[in-house]
This record gives structure tokens, sequence and C-alpha cells, in this order.
């Protein structure tokens, strides 16, 4: 008997457990879609972008008092694990009302599978058109249609350096190309010091990125991604092989586990440079309180001057979106010439418009927003950062990244490279 | 209807967890087999079957027989290596030290840890930088002048380096094997002991002859468990250092393939996969113990 009631209630509590659970649910996934709130997915929690995200939202909230502002971040870096739960929400049919997502091939998927609404009409009705740069422009359309709103422009193409440390070393100025580079680094590695610092995987695909870049040019750079360069060609084998000869003057062996020690290693002076996006000014600024020209400064990497490899945070509109309208109206202060002014001062990048309030852009990004800006820079996307290549491409080319990594096989590698790209863009 | 009275209560019982069970795991796990046969790859999904088509891109593709040797070493050296060292020292506490609880409190607590807290902890104790970026263990061996063991961990160019990621992951569970034996070896009764030292036996032999048969259910378990705790090892391997291709193992790669790369055919492949390597450990040994249970 006894058994038989703990049973019973055994029973009724795993039914009330699944009714709760469904009730749950409901109370989630109930908006109502009558636009009187926005609900806003990200990963900007981390310092800098958290706060931006906020001033974004005091925007919003102040243009739009009606409209609750709904922040549903999720830390993490580049947004991986928000990513994987983006495609569990997506797959459920119950999409955030507007999401972040890198500018460019990264939404590819997404575009694909017809999640993602046409914005062209918002660029029409906003002047965005007239205001981003013609290549940016460019780089986002799909099929002729836009489907996402840049906040912000991240540059990758950087050389870093300590300039103390050059003036140690007898080094006048940075290097110009790679293999002024590669003369430099005797000298550097003569002194016992390392040549250029490195991290994990992806800080090496953003290496070899930047290589890439400099070696071939930013146009046959773009080919790489559109097929107009075949990665086969002699000249991406030979850059190849520069990207080689750069690994062996790195720490590669002793790689350093992020991208923060890896920078440490310019500060405390034990390596020269390092290549990495400007992220790392809102690192060495605020976090490490450094002095920029002083204790530490950056250049085009070797190759690239004149040239923005850009990756950008945008925002998007998933179809079925419950909010649409309101999602409609957080995009347009995305896309505000304030609020990407207000936005960037805090997350340490430039505006994707190329109108913005210069004087509130100091230190590093007082020299590298008048780049963005001059019509003469030629933008190239980043493969590093979701910029230039699909999900799929990107993936294998990490993986065939690592083998090349140990056995420096570039005929391999650039075969390898070639089929995943035949086998991807179809 | 007296029949139903005899098995229905219990089968009431278990009803809500069978239900549940079936749908999330087994159906589930059905599911997952589902897609592993057909050609779903990014958002929209599609049904096309392409039969094995997956797993013979698989044994074709290099990249995944090296990260199935790493999954054989990191294996072998974190399930002999937790063996050990929870041996010993469960050895060592079942002598009777003063402050038992304290110390078994200890080893037990890394346990309570999330494998990515320890990867970060470990991240930096592994770091294998030289001259003024030495740190870690390294650092340590430094300062009492044995600069000359310092090691590259899992940085290494060796194909063990992902040997250098069981330390941690034997770090978190050593102490919980160690809990298993010691209950083991508490359960062995005081009268058998002392029935073989009154026959003359000294301690080792008592050991040996009397408590060690006894253990050997502890064995199995904790062996079972740490086999497939390997096997589903992820969040250890990508926190200590991202997709480093020195250490890279089966579940990991299934990550990138699923949510990085989109090609869920794929994710779903190695997923499969790994389900029947756990299923070579679990599947002997529940067949062991119901071997067992049957005899009693």
């Amino acid at each position: 008997m006894r058994t038989r009631r703990s049973g019973l209630l055994a029973v009724a509590m795993a039914t009330m457990l699944v009714l709760a659970a469904a009730c749950g649910d409901d109370g989630d996934g109930g908006g109502g879609g009558d636009n009187t709130e926005v609900e806003v997915f990200t990963w900007w929690t981390g310092p800098g972008e958290g706060e931006g995200l906020a001033e974004l939202e005091r925007l919003f909230t102040e243009a739009n008092p009606d409209i609750e502002f709904i922040n549903a971040a999720v830390a993490g870096g580049g947004g991986e694990q928000a990513r994987a739960l983006l495609t569990n929400r997506m797959q459920a049919n119950d999409p955030p009302d507007s999401f972040q997502g890198h500018a460019g091939k990264e939404l590819l998927d997404y575009i694909e599978a017809g999640q993602l609404e046409d914005l062209t009409y918002l660029y029409e009705q906003e002047g965005w058109l007239d205001v981003f740069p013609e290549d940016l422009i460019e780089q986002v359309t799909v099929d002729g249609k836009i489907y996402s709103v840049p906040v912000n422009i991240h540059r990758a193409n950087l050389l870093w350096f300590n300039p103390e440390t050059l003036n140690d070393l007898g080094i006048e100025a940075p290097p110009t190309t790679w293999s002024e580079f590669l003369d430099q680094a005797q000298e550097i590695q003569a002194a016992g010091k390392i040549p250029l610092a490195i991290g994990p995987l992806w800080t090496q695909e953003h290496l070899l990125e930047t290589v890439l870049l400099g070696e071939l040019g930013p146009e046959a750079y773009t080919g790489l991604w559109d097929g107009t360069t075949s990665w086969t060609d002699p000249s991406v084998v030979a850059a190849m092989e520069v990207f080689s000869d750069v690994l062996d003057v790195s720490d590669l062996d002793e790689a350093a586990s992020d991208w923060q020690p890896q920078l440490d290693k310019l500060v405390n002076g034990s390596a020269a440079y390092a290549v990495m996006g400007d992220w790392a000014f809102a690192y060495l600024d605020s976090n490490l309180g450094l002095t920029y020209e002083q204790q530490y400064n950056a250049v085009a990497s070797p190759g690239s001057d004149g040239v923005f490899d850009w990756l950008s945070d945008s925002f998007t509109i998933p179809v079925g979106a419950q909010n649409k309208e309101a999602a409609e109206e957080w995009l347009r202060i995305c896309g505000s010439r304030e609020g990407q002014d207000a936005f960037n001062v805090l997350k340490g990048s430039v505006p994707a418009r190329t109108d913005a309030d210069t004087s509130l852009y100091t230190d590093y990004l007082a020299w590298n927003l008048p780049q963005w800006t001059d019509p003469n820079t030629v933008l190239v996307p980043s493969l590093a950062h979701g910029a230039a290549a699909s999900n799929a491409f990107k993936n294998q080319i990490e993986e065939h990244l690592g083998t090349f990594v140990g056995d420096r096989d570039a005929v391999k590698f650039t075969e390898n490279v070639q089929s995943a790209y035949e086998s991807t863009s179809g | 209807m007296r029949r139903i009275r005899a098995w229905g209560p219990g089968f009431l019982l278990v009803l809500p967890s069978l239900i549940l069970l079936g749908i999330f795991v087994y159906g589930f796990l059905g599911w997952n087999v589902r897609v592993s046969f057909t050609d779903w790859m990014q958002f929209g999904e599609t049904s096309g079957f392409v039969g094995l088509q997956r797993y013979s891109e698989l044994a074709e593709n290099e990249v995944w027989w090296r990260d199935v040797r790493h999954l054989l070493v990191f294996t072998l050296v974190f399930v002999v290596g937790s063996l050990l060292f929870g041996f010993f020292m469960a050895l060592l506490l079942e002598k009777g030290v003063r402050g038992e609880n304290f110390f078994r409190s200890v080893y037990l607590f890394p346990m309570a840890i999330s494998f990515i807290a320890v990867a970060i902890v470990w991240r930096w104790l592994l770091d294998n930088g030289s001259g003024v970026n030495t740190a870690g263990i390294n650092k340590l061996f430094a300062y009492i002048g044995l600069e000359s063991i310092r090691s590259d961990w899992h940085k290494t160019d060796s194909g063990w380096a992902v040997a250098a990621v069981a330390l941690p992951a034997g770090w978190a569970l050593s102490g919980y094997v160690m809990a298993l034996f010691l209950a083991g070896m508490r359960g062995v009764p005081d009268e058998l002991r002392e029935a073989a030292r009154v026959d003359g036996a000294r301690e080792p032999a008592v050991f040996w002859h009397v408590v060690r048969p006894m253990l050997w259910p502890v064995i199995m378990s904790a062996l079972v468990i740490l086999a497939h705790i390997s096997l589903k090892t992820f969040d250890l391997i990508y926190a200590i250092d991202l997709r480093s291709p020195r250490i890279e193992t089966p579940a990991v790669y299934m990550w990138f393939q699923t949510f990085q790369a989109n090609f869920y055919a794929r994710g779903a492949a190695v997923a499969t996969l790994l389900l029947l390597g756990v299923a070579v450990f679990i599947v002997p040994y529940i067949w062991y113990s119901l071997k067992t249970e049957r005899r009693r």
C-alpha cells in the first residue's frame, strides 16, 4: 500500500512537472506580436560592448517609450555559444525580433534558408545607401538584397607593436611588406626576442588572411571568396610559402592561449609584433591603461596599406519575428548616426556610416576612422571573422589550416581548399 | 486482473520516466541516427537519404582519423591514470589517516568544478611560454631549480600532446574514483580480513587475496564511468586550446561540424559513432551486471 501511494505521488509529481514546463514555455514564447516589446539577441556582454548596447537601448527607449526593450544577450567572446543557441531557436520557429550577426557570408546560411527579412526597403527609407561605403553595401548584398544593418566596423589587417621594443632593437619603422618583415625577423631573433606573437588557431587564420591579402593584393584576395581567384593558382601557393616562413619566425610552438596573452607579449617586450584586429585597442587602452603611440601602436599589416580588411556586427530581422515593426524601429536606431556614434565610442570600433562625428574618436580610432571614410580606401572582407566565407567553407579552411600548420604542404593545402570551395559554394 | 495488480503499480511508478526517457533519450538517439543518413546541410532541413555516405566520407578524412587517435590516447591516459591515482589515494585513506574526512573532501572537490572552469585554470598552469613568458607549472619547476624538466604540455609536436589534457581531466575525477574505491574497500567485512590474519597472512597478502577480488565490481563501474566521460569530453578540450589540431577529439569535431559549419548530417554521423564507442564500454558492463544479479 505504501509503495502504491508513493507511486501515485510520483506519477502526479511527474505530470505536474511536465505541465509546469509546458506553461513556462507559453509564458516565454508569447509576446502577442503587438509590438509593445522588442527582443534583441546579441553576444555583447563584455566590457565596452555591454555598455555600448546599453547606450543603444537608452536611445531606443527614448525614441520609442511604448516599446519595451528585452536584452537577450548570451555571453561568450566571438559568439559561438550565442550562435548555437540561436540555431536552436530558429529551428524551433521561435526567433528573437532581431539578432546580431557578423555582416557578410556568415549570414548566408540563414539567407539561403529564407530565414531573414530583406531589409533593402529600410536602406531606401533611411537613406543608408548613401551613407554606408559603396564597397561595404556591395559586399553585404546577396542577389540584390540586403539582409542586415551594420552597426560598427572592426579592422583586421593591423600589425601591432610596442614602439619601445622597436627602439631597443634599433628598428626604425614597422615593415611594409612581408619580405621586409622576414628580414627584420632575423634581427629580432638575433636579439633574443620573438618576431611575431601568435595565439590559438583562429589567430593563425587571422594571420593567414593578412598574409594572403598582403601578398596577393586586395583584388586577387577578394577573388578567393567569389571564385575569380583559384586557390591552386601559383601565386596563392607562393603566398602560402610566405605564410609558412612567417609561422617559422612566430612563437607558434609556444602560442598564447588567447589573444590577450598574445598581446601581453608585446606589452612585456618579449615579442616585437602581433597581427590582431582592432578590438586590441580597447584591451590595450582601457584594460591595461597604456598610452597610444608611446606604449603601443598599430599600422596596416604588411602589404595592405590603403586597404581595409573589415568585419562588422550587424542586426537582422528574422522571418517570423513577432514584433517586426518594433524590430524595424530598433534597426533605425542601429543605423542612425547618433546610435552608431554612441555605440562605437564605447565599443572601440568605428561607425559603418561615413558621416560620423569625428571629434568623438580619439587615439587609434582617430587614426583609423579617416581611412574608413576615405573613398579611395579599398574594402575587403575578413575570413577569420565571418565576412568573407560561408560557415561551411570557413570551417573546412580551418580544418585544412590545422593540418597545414603541422605539415606545411602548400600545394596540398591549396588543392584541398579549392575543392572545399567548389563543394560548399554550389 | 490479478496479474495487472501484481505488476501494475510498479509499472505506473516507472511510466513517467519511461515516457520521458523514451522521447528525450531514445527518441532523439533514433532521430540523430536518421539524420546521419541524410545530406542535411545548413538550416533548411533536407531529407535526401544518402545511406552510409557520411560515414564513408569520415573514413577517408584524415582529420577524423587524427581525432580518433587523439581520443584513444586521451582515454588511455585519463582512464588508467585516474584509476591508479584514485586507487592509491583510497589505499592511503583506508589505512586510517588522521583527518580523513578533510582529505576525502579535498580530493573530491575538483569533481564539483565544471570542466570549463578546470580548463581555464589548467590552460594557464600548462602554459609553455619560455623566458619572461614562463608561467604555470613550468614556472614552479623553475622556482625549485628544475628548469630542465619543463614541458610543452599539450602544445608539444608529439602525437601524445593530448595526454597533457588528461592531466586536468584526471585531476578532476581521480577523487571520485578514490571515493568509489574507498567505499569498495570499506565494504569488505572485517571478519574476512581477520580470518586471513588468523591464518597467518601478512597485510599485503590480506589485501591481494581478500580485498582485491572484492574490488572488481568497483573497478568495472569506475572504468565504465571514466570511459564514457572520456569519449564525451568536449568542454575541457574546447576551452584549453580552441581548435588546436594537436588535441582535437571527435566530440569537438562533431560540435564544429554541427554548429559552425551547420553540416548537421556529418555532425550526426560523428555523434552516432561516439554513441557506438560508448556502447562498446557500456554493453559488456550491463551484460556483466545482469549476469551477476541473476546469479544472486
